[in-house]
């Protein structure tokens, strides 16, 4: 019991880590901020793309979709940083990270997105067009606020994934939280870092697991 | 040499795909036999987790929403990389392909768990009463009655939850495991040249692209009816 608290729940360690530990936070919590709302645009983007009947759109879209869907993050962001280089192509961590998420959450938001549109009655978009609004005013103003509204807890499950996901960028070193803690473990030759950055993001992220099982009962409440 | 010629000579280098290409086939059936691993334990764990709140102790249910939240909340990688680096402090080694495996299990559980159980209180309580009143024990209801009825609701969210976390098994690359993105990845270390990685990105979309079509018609075939 003594040795595995003094390799898991060492507090001298903890106090030796936490600057490091809170710089790799912040890291996070910036990386967040900037994949979030590049995914957000880029499955904007896709949704409304996806509203257009043409099949010369639809079906480069869907592969386009599918293709980000299917290809696991890690090797999309391993192919940019280490494959692009090859061909003159330098691009830093973060560089690579920041196109790495744009396709790949930008394709899960754009699904969430584009359920949510399809979920508005057509009736909605023509008394909008009727009312002398143009199409994307419609968009913007009647289609779009409903079709948030409608999926919001998908959004939220799918902002909760990317938010953890960002710890695949310690793969190619960039500083975040959970590379800090692998840093102040292979210095401290114990285990306490990683567990305090778990620590971490269970504290930051449990509020948000919480919110999402009770939007999920009250949503099932409603199908009943 | 034009753009396009290096282009090609750096992704589509055929001399080095033929040289990495059985390695890369060997990764693909590492990576297939850790997704069933995870994929057979994750969904027994959940419903079993499932099952055992069904049965409503209270001190065991909040441990049960405990040990849920804590699997959602932590993010895969931070799991498999306490399970793998962290695990030898305290004289337990595990391999890669085992951290891997426990982590995503552990993970595939609780999110399973959290679906099984949406499903399993959307059945009415009155088939519960219903099937009890005609001397059902609780197994037998639960088995008979209840699950059939909601497993039928948990499809769909559940096909989607576990293409996603069976994608993570990408993430064993990192603990040194030699699937797709292990073998791929080496491969570029060693050749100075990427096909090795066009070659594995294309072995997980061979792998995965199926799957999510799958997914995605099972979305509308299984689809609420409003």
């Amino acid at each position: 019991m003594e040795d595995f608290l003094s390799a898991f729940l060492n507090w001298d360690i903890v106090k030796e880590a936490s600057p490091i530990l809170w710089a790799g936070l912040r890291a996070t919590l910036l990386l967040s901020a900037m994949v979030v709302p590049l995914g957000l645009l880029g499955g904007i983007i896709l949704a409304i793309l996806s509203t257009l009947p043409s099949p010369w759109v639809r079906w480069p879209l869907r592969a386009w979709v599918d293709t980000f869907r299917a290809l696991p993050p890690l090797v999309l962001l391993i192919f940019i940083f280490a494959g692009l280089p090859f061909i003159g192509l330098e691009v830093s961590a973060w560089g690579a990270v920041a196109i790495g998420f744009f396709l790949n959450t930008g394709a899960y938001y754009g699904e969430v997105l584009r359920a949510g549109i399809e979920s508005v009655p057509r009736g909605q978009l023509e008394a909008a067009r009727s009312t002398g609004l143009s199409a994307p005013q419609t968009m913007i103003h009647i289609v779009l606020p409903q079709a948030v509204r409608n999926v919001l807890p998908d959004l939220i499950s799918n902002t909760l994934e990317v938010v953890k996901l960002t710890s695949i960028a310690s793969v190619v070193a960039l500083p975040e939280l959970l590379f800090q803690a692998r840093q102040a473990q292979s210095v401290t030759y114990n285990a306490t870092p990683i567990v305090a950055a778990a620590v971490v993001y269970f504290i930051l992220l449990w509020p948000v697991v919480r919110l999402l099982s009770k939007l999920e009962n009250k949503q099932l409440a409603a199908r009943r | 040499m034009t753009g396009w010629e290096r282009f090609t000579d750096s992704f589509f280098n055929a001399r080095v795909m033929a040289q990495y290409l059985p390695k890369i086939i060997e990764g693909f059936g590492l990576t297939v036999v850790l997704a069933l691993c995870i994929i057979v334990s994750g969904l027994i764990a959940g419903i079993g987790l499932a099952v055992l709140r069904a049965m409503g102790i209270r001190p065991l249910n909040w441990l049960i929403i405990f040990v849920v939240d804590l699997f959602r909340a932590l993010p895969p990688l931070v799991i498999i990389v306490l399970l793998f680096f962290g695990l030898p402090s305290a004289g337990m080694e595990l391999s890669g392909f085992a951290s891997t495996w426990l982590a995503l299990s552990l993970v595939l559980m609780a999110f399973s768990e959290e679906i099984f159980w949406a499903g399993i209180t959307s059945v009415p309580k009155g088939q519960w009463e219903a099937a009890r009143s005609t001397g059902l024990g609780f197994v037998q209801t639960l088995g008979h009655v209840v699950l059939p009825q909601a497993l039928r609701l948990t499809i769909p969210p559940l096909t989607n939850r576990t293409i996603a976390i069976t994608k993570g098994t990408a993430l064993a690359s990192v603990v040194a495991v030699s699937d797709i993105l292990g073998a791929a990845h080496s491969g570029v270390s060693h050749s100075f040249n990427p096909s090795p990685l066009t070659l594995g990105a294309l072995a997980y979309l061979v792998l995965f692209f199926p799957v999510v079509i799958l997914g995605r018609w099972i979305e509308t075939r299984f689809a609420w009816k409003r």
